[in-house]
């Protein structure tokens, strides 16, 4: 197989590791840490055009040149010479469902996660393509003119639109660690849909499982041309076990005149991972860009969903959930940059922390000189759960203009004694009573899910304060 | 059915159940009239497991069983209930989704979420609620009757063997008051007790007891048969605390 040449002769080599025990199959860079010898062994590796390997070499020195941010969580133990910077699953190694140790099915099983799901996630490298259902779904995405496929694939199928847009919403070096997955990065969607389409039936990443898909650094791009409208839904809400501890994707949303995106993820990772992300969007004029973010799990997460509101009459709403357990720290929040004359924007924020677990909520709402009659609401919601427990708030505000209104409430509460009491008094367990109000807690946010997402959240939720009782 | 005996409690240093000692049997429904500060919602929350209170001496028997040790959710489970004062709220949770997961949790089999809709329904009616209601957030938003006709309309859910009212009639206009003690009556049996506290014997007229007892300053002062409510109507409790007071301070 060529491919396997190319491996060897990029010195890649085998390397084995399953979810606890590094018993797997998969390739990664012949050395942990990064410089342009490793960028330009991934970029040869997925034989790019030129320009892509400049614009990873010069976002590498963007990266080696910023300092680690100082304003959030705490990432001094971050290491960045301790990562592999390119690990890449085997194709079809011969794993079957039987290979995964059982506690990771019985994650599965308690998920209730389709067997299609659970395959991909347990690395058993099932074949989708297969798939009656996708194969309907994906001719009629054909027909339609969508594009719907892994970055990679992406920029080999649709070389001449993803130069034109990629890097254009975050430019590598808009931050250390969007210059970091600008470097590196693999995987991630490309999505482009034709002016006046609808899909109807999100587009799930899990539809195109492949090698592709599980990186640390992935790289998504999507486009919704004038008149249409697409929900993309990233990624898994299983447990997410990673062998590198940092996890740094960027997501970069087009939505031109008149179209709406809705994007959605829930996100569960290891407990000792860090979780990087950026994530911003373009909403031109009358166009709708729609952040559901869910973060569970994690050891830090720093993650602010942006929208920039840059035509008349555009509207972005972002909307996020975060879980902080024992150990862990949740900074999220919502950026919305109103640019143009009557744009709207809604921001709410919800978060849950037990044991020692920490959310952060940091906002920045910015309304730019002449981005007149333009309306704005943030909310900013935390519930806590233990005493020990803890929730701040950064909410910055930046407004240039005087003909605006915008509003801002934030609120935290806590499961109170006398709220479990009457619920216990009922029946339910003291975890059954706090499920039900972390559940109610959310729900505002569960209701914009589909269904099966929506009780997956809850479910996950659930899972994650078991696991932190004993 | 249910036996108190000698109960001392004490909240934050300071004793509000000064050896108060009751007997319900199976069947019977007992009124507990008392003025504001006399204990009554104390003595309601320490029957049903509140955690808060310290119980310092005494006992209480559930159908044999010293429940003293067990928590809110296994007292429910033995089949106790209380209907609060005041009860919480509980945003985002509808009052169909709780009723459902309290039904099945005091259950020993779930019940077919069908055979659930329709006891749902059913139950509403006889309480006289818009359907809709059961879509609303759980206590979040209610008028004062809504919240009490809630707590009945879990009480008929729940079917328990002994239900504690506290307070169930105050605030409530004729209609509402009428409408929870159908509520009250549709369980009265040989195998449903209640322990009916009030500040009025107003209710008392709708749901008939057979046993009254007048509480003050944390004791049970005197014990009757329903004509001591009107008696205590009549008198006001000054009288009681005239007649009762010192016995309650020695
Ligand atoms: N959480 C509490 N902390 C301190 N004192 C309390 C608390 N709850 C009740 N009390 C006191 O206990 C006494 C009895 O209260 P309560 O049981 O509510 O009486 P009732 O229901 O008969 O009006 C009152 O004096 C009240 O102030
Ligand atoms: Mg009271």
């Amino acid at each position: 197989m060529p491919e396997d040449k190319s491996i060897q002769e990029l010195g890649l080599e085998e390397y084995k590791y399953g979810f606890h025990d590094p018993e797997d199959y998969f390739f990664r860079t012949p050395r942990k840490g990064i410089d342009p010898e490793i960028v330009a062994m991934i970029s040869k590796h997925k034989n790019e055009p030129e320009w892509m390997l400049e614009y990873r070499l010069k976002a590498l020195q963007s990266f080696l040149d910023r300092p680690t941010p100082q304003w959030g969580g705490d990432l001094s133990d971050l290491d960045f010479d301790e990562i592999y910077y390119y690990i890449r699953p085997m194709e079809n190694q011969g794993r079957t469902w039987d290979d995964v140790p059982d506690d990771i099915k019985n994650t599965f099983e308690k998920l209730g996660i389709p067997q299609a799901e659970r395959d991909s996630l347990a690395g058993v490298g099932a074949q989708y393509e297969s798939e009656v259902v996708y194969h309907s779904l994906k001719e009629e995405w054909n027909k339609a003119g969508v594009v719907f496929m892994d970055m990679d694939s992406g920029l080999r199928e649709h070389e001449d639109l993803v130069r034109e847009y990629f890097g254009t919403i975050i430019p590598a070096d808009d931050n250390k660690f969007s210059a970091l997955n600008s470097a590196v990065w693999s995987g991630g969607s490309f999505v482009y849909v034709p002016p006046g389409v609808h899909i109807d039936i999100p587009l799930q990443a899990y539809f195109r499982i492949n090698a592709e898909n599980m990186g640390q650094f992935e790289r998504t791009l999507i486009i919704a041309d004038e008149g249409s409208y697409v929900h993309y839904i990233e990624g898994c809400t299983a447990p997410t076990y990673t062998s590198n501890s940092l996890h740094s994707a960027v997501v970069e949303l087009i939505a031109k005149p008149n179209a709406r995106i809705r994007y959605s993820t829930i996100q569960n990772w290891s407990h000792n991972t860090y979780n990087l992300v950026t994530k911003r969007a373009v909403a031109q004029k009358n166009a709708t860009v729609e952040w559901v973010d869910g973060n569970l799990g994690s050891k830090l997460t720093m993650k602010y969903p942006a929208v920039y509101l840059t035509g008349e009459g555009a509207r972005g709403e972002i909307l996020s959930v975060a879980y902080a357990g024992d150990g862990q720290h949740q900074d999220a929040g919502g950026k919305i940059v109103h640019a143009a004359p009557n744009t709207s924007s809604l921001i709410t924020s919800k978060s849950i922390s037990r044991g020692t677990g920490r959310s952060t909520y940091r906002g920045l709402l910015k309304v730019h000189e002449g981005a007149v009659g333009s309306k704005s609401r943030v909310e900013c919601d935390a519930l806590l759960l233990d005493e020990n427990a803890r929730t701040d708030t950064y909410p910055y505000i930046e407004i240039e203009e005087k003909k605006v209104n915008t509003e801002h409430e934030a609120t935290v509460s806590k499961v109170g004694e006398d709220q479990l009491f009457y619920l216990m008094s009922r029946g339910l367990s003291e975890e059954e009573a706090i499920a039900m109000v972390v559940n109610g807690f959310i729900e505002p946010i569960a209701k914009e899910l589909p269904l099966e997402y929506a009780i997956e959240l809850n479910r996950l939720i659930q899972l994650e304060m078991e696991g932190s009782v004993g | 059915m249910l036996k108190i005996d000698n109960l001392h409690v004490e909240i934050e240093g300071g004793e509000i159940l000064k050896g108060l000692g009751l007997e319900v049997g199976k069947g019977e429904i007992h009124a507990i009239m008392g003025p504001n500060g006399s204990g009554k919602s104390t003595l309601s929350n320490v029957l049903m497991g509140h955690p808060r209170y310290d119980v310092t001496d005494g006992t209480i028997e559930f159908m044999g069983e010293d429940v003293m040790e067990l928590e809110a959710d296994e007292r429910a489970r033995l089949g106790m209930f209380l209907a609060f004062q005041y009860p919480s709220e509980v945003p985002g949770v509808s009052v169909a989704n709780f009723l459902r997961t309290a039904v099945n949790s005091v259950r020993e089999k779930e019940l077919a979420p069908m055979e659930m809709y329709r006891l749902i329904q059913e139950k509403m009616k006889i309480m006289q609620m818009d359907p809709k209601f059961a879509e609303r957030y759980l206590n979040e938003g209610f008028s004062g009757g809504e919240k009490k006709r809630n707590e009945i309309l879990q009480m008929l859910m729940l079917e328990p063997k002994l239900a504690i009212m506290d307070e169930t009639d105050s605030g409530l206009d004729i209609d509402a008051l009428q409408v929870v003690s159908k509520g009250v009556n549709e369980l009265r049996g040989p195998e449903f007790s209640a322990v009916i506290i009030t500040h009025y014997q107003r209710i008392l007229r709708y749901i008939e007891p057979d046993h009254v007892h007048v509480m003050l300053d944390g004791r049970i002062v005197t014990s009757g048969g329903k004509d001591l409510a009107l008696t205590l109507e009549d008198k006001g409790y000054d009288w009681v605390r005239q007649e009762f007071g010192s016995a309650a301070q020695s």
